[in-house]
């Protein structure tokens, strides 16, 4: 995608999502602290996926490292500023990430998956099943925090949510936005491409192909850290369900309806995923059938996802235009 | 030590059922290299459909003798939701990996609410169904007849796995197309047809296993996805695609299970995880698989 292009788009979309409160109903505008969430999230896993060539199903263990670790930062020790917390989290997620990715890099394809897999759901029975030290499958409690040293005090949590940290989470989201333009246009992102392109050759012409790696998942740990923060502060828990397996498979989902092969194709992805499931949740109980039935259609035939269909629908008029 | 005894039966109990699923899930990997995701829901779709048959039974009178039969063959003939499935899966055969796992989350997605459709949101079980047969006793330890009948249909499906993949002209066929696709098609073997046969098979084990499973266990919206992992797990400590594989596997799972419950139920499935990673990471193909090159 071209520069030019892209800063086009993100400029409308940024207008857009900081006109949107003011002219949808709050709800709406609450609905969108998912999308901000895991747009983050899925910022950081198509590092690994779209880039590296890496697909991990057990990514949802970085939210749960940023909902858990707000759950613990603000509600145990008390610690009630967002900022703090999202440092720590990320912090956190990163510091964890090393051990589990270097065990988990040295693989790729199938064995990479399975063993995120697998510490995925070592994650979920963990925070399952030591009820004294995470509460079990009642999770844990993620308190109100302050944004930027600003209580809010006479806001309520609807208010709180459609209004300031709307906001506050757009700006993380175009902050996270332009450090991984940064990330993937650097020579950096090069590496990872060409590790995902033909890792042999990568390595002949000197590329540390497992250090490049585990550099990927290191940092995409920490945007899903950041993710799993947003989300653990709007629903005010933390529950073991965000590291379940499915979770995994529903950021896989987002992030191949939207299309990996795109920079922006994870965002467009969390946000159809998110006012899709809204949607059908509330036309129908069997939502979930619909959704498989969706993804199925576009595995099958629309690979490239929604941005990919765009992409292929402007091609032509920008072409006849110039 | 009689309590030992029960821990040991119940865990060869649920190796048993792991091993019939994780059969369809290496025979299909094996063949078409293929991971399938939504092994866990023929499962479960076995499973409902053994509590429908088993109403049914009851409804009809029919003799508690061909309720057993009975469910291996409504497991079997579930084996018929096989071939429009695997022709769904041919859209992705030679596509990347992740596509092939997408495809099969996404029919995961759809058989939850299949199953929420036809059966409800509430777990659906048999009051004691499974002691129809009634127990042997002997000292102060009592198996269910029924359990005992499980664990040998498993060794018989293992033994005629076995003899099918070895002993038959068609075990031969299969073995060379999981070998090499391409020279099995060079010298005239309809893949596809495999393909089919193979996907269909797998199901059917899967199905097989959920249908046995439900005179013990309820059937519930959330054994599909539970089930899948640890049949992930039986497979990836017995090696991809090895049967023998399989069988140990779903030994170690299943006793593994059945200690930790005992002796220290929060390490009931972080255990199983545990050695699934250690394993993953000293011996990569498995106890049983072959390096990938």
């Amino acid at each position: 995608m071209k520069a030019r292009q892209a800063i086009a788009a993100a400029v409308i979309g940024i207008v857009v999502f900081a006109l949107l409160p003011l002219l949808v109903p709050a709800y709406y505008a609450t609905l969108m602290i998912p999308f901000f969430g895991y747009a983050i999230a899925l910022l950081g896993f198509n590092l690994l996926f779209g880039y590296t060539g890496l697909l991990s199903f057990g990514h949802a263990m970085f939210l749960a490292a940023g909902a858990y670790g707000a759950a613990v930062i603000a509600g145990v020790f008390g610690i009630r500023s967002f900022e703090a917390v999202l440092l720590a989290v990320v912090v956190f997620a990163m510091v964890l990430a090393v051990p589990i990715g270097f065990l988990c890099v040295r693989n790729i394809g199938i064995f990479f998956g399975m063993l995120t897999l697998a510490f995925g759901m070592l994650f979920y029975s963990f925070l399952f099943k030591f009820y004294h030290l995470t509460g079990g499958d009642s999770g844990m409690r993620v308190p109100r925090m302050n944004l930027l040293g600003l209580e809010f005090a006479q806001y309520n949590k609807i208010e709180l949510l459609a209004g300031p940290f709307y906001y506050y989470c757009l700006a993380l989201l175009i902050v996270a936005a332009l450090l991984m333009w940064r990330i993937v246009h650097s020579p950096f992102g090069l590496h990872l491409r060409a590790i995902r392109d033909n890792a042999r050759k990568a390595e002949y012409v000197g590329v540390h192909v497992h250090r490049f790696r585990l550099a990927a998942f290191v940092l995409s740990a920490g945007f899903g850290a950041v993710g799993g923060a947003i989300l653990g502060f709007r629903i005010g828990l933390a529950d073991p369900e965000i590291v379940y397996w499915t979770h995994s498979g529903q950021l896989v989902f987002m992030t191949v309806l939207g299309g990996f092969s795109n920079f922006f194709g994870p965002i467009i992805g969390a946000f159809a995923f998110t006012l899709l499931q809204d949607q059908l949740q509330s036309l129908t109980q069997y939502w979930r059938f619909i959704l498989g039935g969706i993804l199925a259609v576009i595995v099958i035939g629309f690979p490239t996802g929604i941005a990919g269909m765009v992409d292929a629908l402007w091609r032509p008029l920008w072409r006849s235009k110039t | 030590m009689s309590a030992f005894a029960n821990v040991l039966l119940g865990g060869i109990f649920h190796a048993a059922v792991l091993f019939l699923v994780a059969a369809g899930l290496q025979l299909v990997f094996g063949v078409q290299k293929i991971i399938n995701l939504a092994c866990g829901s023929f499962y479960a779709l076995g499973a409902y459909f053994g509590v429908t048959f088993i109403g049914w039974a009851t409804q009809l009178g029919l003799s508690p003798w061909l309720i057993f039969p009975g469910l291996i063959l409504a497991g079997v003939v579930l084996g018929v939701i096989g071939p429009p499935i695997e022709r769904m899966l041919r859209t992705v055969y030679g596509r990347d990996e992740s596509f092939q796992l997408l495809l099969t989350f996404a029919l995961v997605l759809m058989f939850q609410d299949v199953f929420r459709f036809f059966w409800g949101a509430n777990p659906r079980s048999l009051d004691n169904a499974y002691l129809i047969y009634g127990a042997i006793t002997a000292a102060d330890l009592g198996v269910p007849v029924y359990n005992l009948l499980v664990i040998a249909a498993a060794i018989a499906v293992a033994a005629g796995l076995g003899a099918l993949l070895q002993q038959t002209n068609f075990g031969r066929i299969l073995r060379a197309t999981a070998e090499n696709r391409a020279m099995a098609e060079a010298l005239g073997v309809d893949v596809r047809r495999i393909y089919m046969v193979v996907f269909t098979l797998g199901a059917a084990l899967g199905t097989t296993a959920g249908a046995l499973v439900v005179p013990t266990a309820a059937a519930s919206l959330d054994m599909a996805i539970e089930f899948v992992v640890e049949a992930f797990a039986v497979v990836v400590i017995g090696g991809l695609g090895s049967m023998r594989g399989a069988l140990v596997g779903a030994l170690i799972v299943g006793l593994i299970r059945a200690c930790a419950i005992v002796f220290y139920p929060e390490f009931e499935v972080l255990a199983i995880y545990c050695i699934v990673i250690a394993v993953l990471l000293l011996r990569p193909a498995g106890i049983f698989g072959r390096a990938l090159a």
